[in-house]
C-alpha cells in the first residue's frame, strides 16, 4: 500500500510539523517505501498473541509523600521564550 | 605524540587507582585529556561541548580530597565524555538538534550524579544523531563525526561521538544510549567495548527521552574491567525513574575475575544472524571470534530465534510511534529554540508548527511522521498494535534460546565501518545496519559488544553477546576471558 500526498500533509498536521511541499513529495515516497517494507508483519498470524507494551511488567509505582528540593522554578522560566510573572505565556489559542 | 605512558591511554581503573593512590593528580590527567581534545577533536568531531573548566574545577575538587584524606570514589579523577542527550546542570544539552541549541539544563541526570559522586570528572559533551535517531552519527544538525580509525568513515551511531572519543583517548569512559543499538554498533565500529544492560537497570532520569520502552543507558569502555567498573557505578535503582527495577545492587568488577576458561559454558549461534550481504571480512572476524569462544573452552550450537527478521519493522513501527510523543513536548512554548521569538504574531498552532519544522532535521521529522502515522485513527491497530503482538513473538525466541544456552553470540553489525554518505541517501539502507542489535532492545535483555578483530583495510569489527535479563556479570565474564586470550586491538595513537 502507498500513501498519498494528502495523507502526508495529514500527518504532518497532526504532527505539529511545517512541511514545504517539496517536504510532502519527499516524505510520501520515503514512508511509502518504509510502510512498503512493514507489510511483512501482516504474514504473521498475531491473533492468539498478547502486545507487549513495557518489557518488565510494570504496575504503578509509588513513594512516599516527602517534601524534598526541586529545580528552581526561576531557572525553568529562564529557559521560555515567553513569560509573564511566574508562568509560561502561551499564545492565544481561541480568536 | 603518545609514548606508552601516556595518561590518554591509561585505562580508567589505572587512573582511577593512581590518583586514589597519589601517583597522579587527577588534575594532570584532566589536561592531559583536554590537550589531546584540542589536538585531535578538530579531525574527529566526537565533542559538542568540551568542559575544559568545570572538569579542571572538578579534578582539583578530587585532589583536594584526596589530599585531605577523605575515601576515594570509585572513579576519581576518571575523565567521563557524556552523550549529548543526558543532563548535567548547567550545561548546555542540545540532543544534537537546532530546536535545543543553547539549552542549558536545569539538573543533573542521575547518571551524571552517580559519576560526579564517585569522583568521575565530567570532560565533555559528545556528537550524536540527532535526538539518538540514526547509526552513524551524520545525523547530528551541527557536524558529523568521524571514526578514529579511518577518518572518511563514519564511527557509526547514534552515540558515535562518546565511541570515538573513548576509541581516540579523548576520554577514558563515555556514555552513550541504546535506543536500537546505538551503544554496541558504534562500539563496534570503533573498536571499544559497549554494553546495553538491560531494561531498568540503569536510571534515564535526564535522559532526553527518545523511545521509552527500549531507551537504555549504558557504558563505553577501551577494556572489560572498566565497562565493569562503569557499570558498578551507574546501576541501581533510582526512585526519580518509574520504569527502574528494584534490583539488588552488584559489584560487576568484583565478579570479573570468576572465569580462568569458557568451560561448561554453552553459547548459541543465532542462523538467523549470518545473512545474506553481510561483509565477508566482517563475517570472518566474528567466525574467528567464535573459535576463541570454543578454544577457551565453551560450547557452540546453532539455535534459532525465527522472529529475528521481523524485528527491524517491529522496531521502526514502536520507536517512532513512542518518539512521535515524546517529542510533542519540543513545542516552542517552555525551553528551546521558538517560532514566538521570531513572530509577535503568529497563532499558537503557527508558533508549534514553525518551531518544530525548522527545529527538526529530516531523519527526525520522518520518524515523527511514521510514528504519528502508525498510531493515527483507523492504522493502529494494523501498525502499532501490530508490532507491539510481534514484539512478544521476538521476546518468546529469546526466552526459548536462553533455555538451552548461556549465551548468544553473533556480529554486532553487519559491516565493519562504512564511509560517510555512503548510506545517508537511504533510510532503509542505514534502517538495515542495526539489524542485529535491534532485537535485544525489543526483548530488554542484556548486551555487549567486544572487538573481535579487524578487517584486511584495518577496520575494527565487534563480536555481540546477548544475556538473559540482569546476567550483565556472565557478560564480562565471558568478555574478560576473551580479552585475555584475544587482546582488543589499540588504536596506534597519532
Amino acid at each position: 500500500m502507498s500513501i498519498s500526498e494528502k495523507d502526508v500533509a495529514h500527518i504532518a498536521r497532526l504532527a505539529r510539523l511545517f512541511v514545504t511541499p517539496q517536504e510532502v513529495k519527499r516524505y510520501q515516497e520515503q514512508l511509502g517505501k518504509i510502510l512498503d517494507s512493514m507489510e511483512e508483519l501482516k504474514s504473521l498470524d498475531t491473533s492468539k498473541v498478547r502486545p507487549t507494551a513495557h518489557v518488565l511488567g510494570l504496575a504503578d509505582v509509588f513513594r512516599a509523600d516527602e517534601p524534598r528540593r526541586s529545580v528552581d522554578p526561576e531557572t525553568l522560566l529562564a529557559a521560555a521564550p515567553e513569560r509573564e510573572g511566574p508562568y509560561f505565556k502561551v499564545r492565544k489559542v481561541l480568536e | 605524540m603518545s609514548a606508552p605512558n601516556d595518561i590518554t591511554r591509561w585505562s580508567a581503573a589505572q587512573i582511577a587507582a593512581r590518583v586514589a593512590g597519589r601517583e597522579v593528580r587527577a588534575e594532570e590527567v584532566a589536561r592531559a585529556h583536554l590537550e589531546r581534545i584540542s589536538g585531535l577533536d578538530k579531525e574527529v568531531g566526537a565533542f559538542i561541548t568540551v568542559l575544559e573548566e568545570s572538569s579542571l574545577a572538578q579534578a582539583r575538587e578530587v585532589d583536594r580530597r584526596i589530599a585531605a584524606g577523605e575515601a576515594a570514589g570509585r572513579l576519581s579523577g576518571v575523565p567521563v565524555a557524556i552523550k549529548d542527550n543526558m543532563l548535567m546542570e548547567g550545561t548546555e544539552t542540545t540532543c544534537g538538534s537546532r530546536i535545543l541549541k543553547g539549552y542549558r539544563a536545569p539538573y543533573d541526570a542521575t547518571v551524571v550524579g552517580r559519576l560526579k559522586a564517585a569522583g568521575a570528572v565530567i570532560i565533555g559533551k559528545t556528537n550524536l544523531d540527532e535526538f539518538a535517531m540514526g547509526s552513524s552519527t551524520e545525523n547530528s544538525s551541527f557536524f558529523p563525526t568521524r571514526n578514529p580509525w579511518a577518518l572518511d568513515r563514519v564511527p557509526g551511531g547514534s552515540s558515535g561521538g562518546s565511541a570515538a572519543a573513548v576509541a581516540a583517548g579523548m576520554a577514558a569512559l563515555s556514555l552513550g544510549s541504546d535506543t536500537g543499538g546505538s551503544i554496541r554498533q558504534p562500539a563496534a565500529l570503533c573498536g571499544i567495548v559497549g554494553l546495553k544492560p538491560t531494561y531498568g537497570l540503569v536510571s534515564r532520569y535526564g535522559l532526553v527521552a527518545f523511545a521509552s520502552s527500549l531507551d537504555q543507558i549504558g557504558p563505553f569502555a577501551r577494556t572489560t574491567e572498566d565497562a565493569a567498573l562503569a557499570l558498578s557505578v551507574l546501576a541501581g535503582h533510582d526512585p526519580l525513574d518509574s520504569t527502574s527495577a528494584e534490583v539488588e545492587p552488584r559489584d560487576y568488577l568484583r565478579e570479573l575475575e570468576g572465569r580462568k576458561d569458557l568451560k561448561g559454558l554453552r553459547v548459541g549461534v543465532p542462523k538467523e544472524y549470518f545473512i545474506e550481504g553481510m561483509e565477508p571480512d566482517a563475517e570472518r572476524s566474528v567466525r574467528e571470534g567464535l573459535k576463541t569462544l570454543e578454544e577457551l573452552g565453551a560450547r557452540t550450537c546453532e539455535v534459532s530465534l525465527p522472529h529475528t527478521r521481523f524485528a527491524v519493522s517491529t522496531y521502526y513501527l514502536i520507536a517512532p510511534a513512542e518518539a512521535s510523543s515524546n517529542l510533542a513536548r519540543f513545542d516552542g512554548v517552555r525551553y528551546g529554540s521558538s517560532e514566538a521569538r521570531q513572530d509577535r504574531e503568529a497563532n499558537l498552532l503557527s508558533v508549534y508548527e514553525r518551531t518544530r519544522g525548522e527545529g527538526f532535521g529530516p531523519e527526525v521529522k520522518r520518524r515523527i511522521m511514521l510514528g504519528t502515522y502508525a498510531l493515527s485513527s483507523g492504522y493502529y491497530d494494523a501498525y502499532y498494535g501490530k508490532a507491539q503482538r510481534v514484539r512478544t513473538l521476538i521476546r518468546q525466541d529469546f526466552d526459548e534460546a536462553f533455555q538451552s544456552v548461556d549465551i548468544l553470540a553473533s556480529p554486532t553489525s553487519p559491516s565493519a565501518a562504512f564511509r560517510l554518505g555512503e548510506k545517508s541517501g537511504d533510510p532503509m539502507q542505514m534502517y538495515l545496519s542495526d539489524i542485529f542489535t535491534i532485537p535485544c532492545n525489543l526483548a530488554g535483555n542484556a548486551g555487549i559488544s567486544i572487538p573481535c578483530g579487524l578487517t584486511s583495510a584495518g577496520l575494527p569489527v565487534g563480536l555481540q553477546l546477548l544475556a538473559p535479563t540482569f546476567e550483565e556479570g556472565r557478560l564480562f565474564q565471558v568478555s574478560r576471558v576473551f580479552e585475555r586470550a584475544r587482546p582488543f586491538p589499540v588504536l596506534d595513537a597519532r
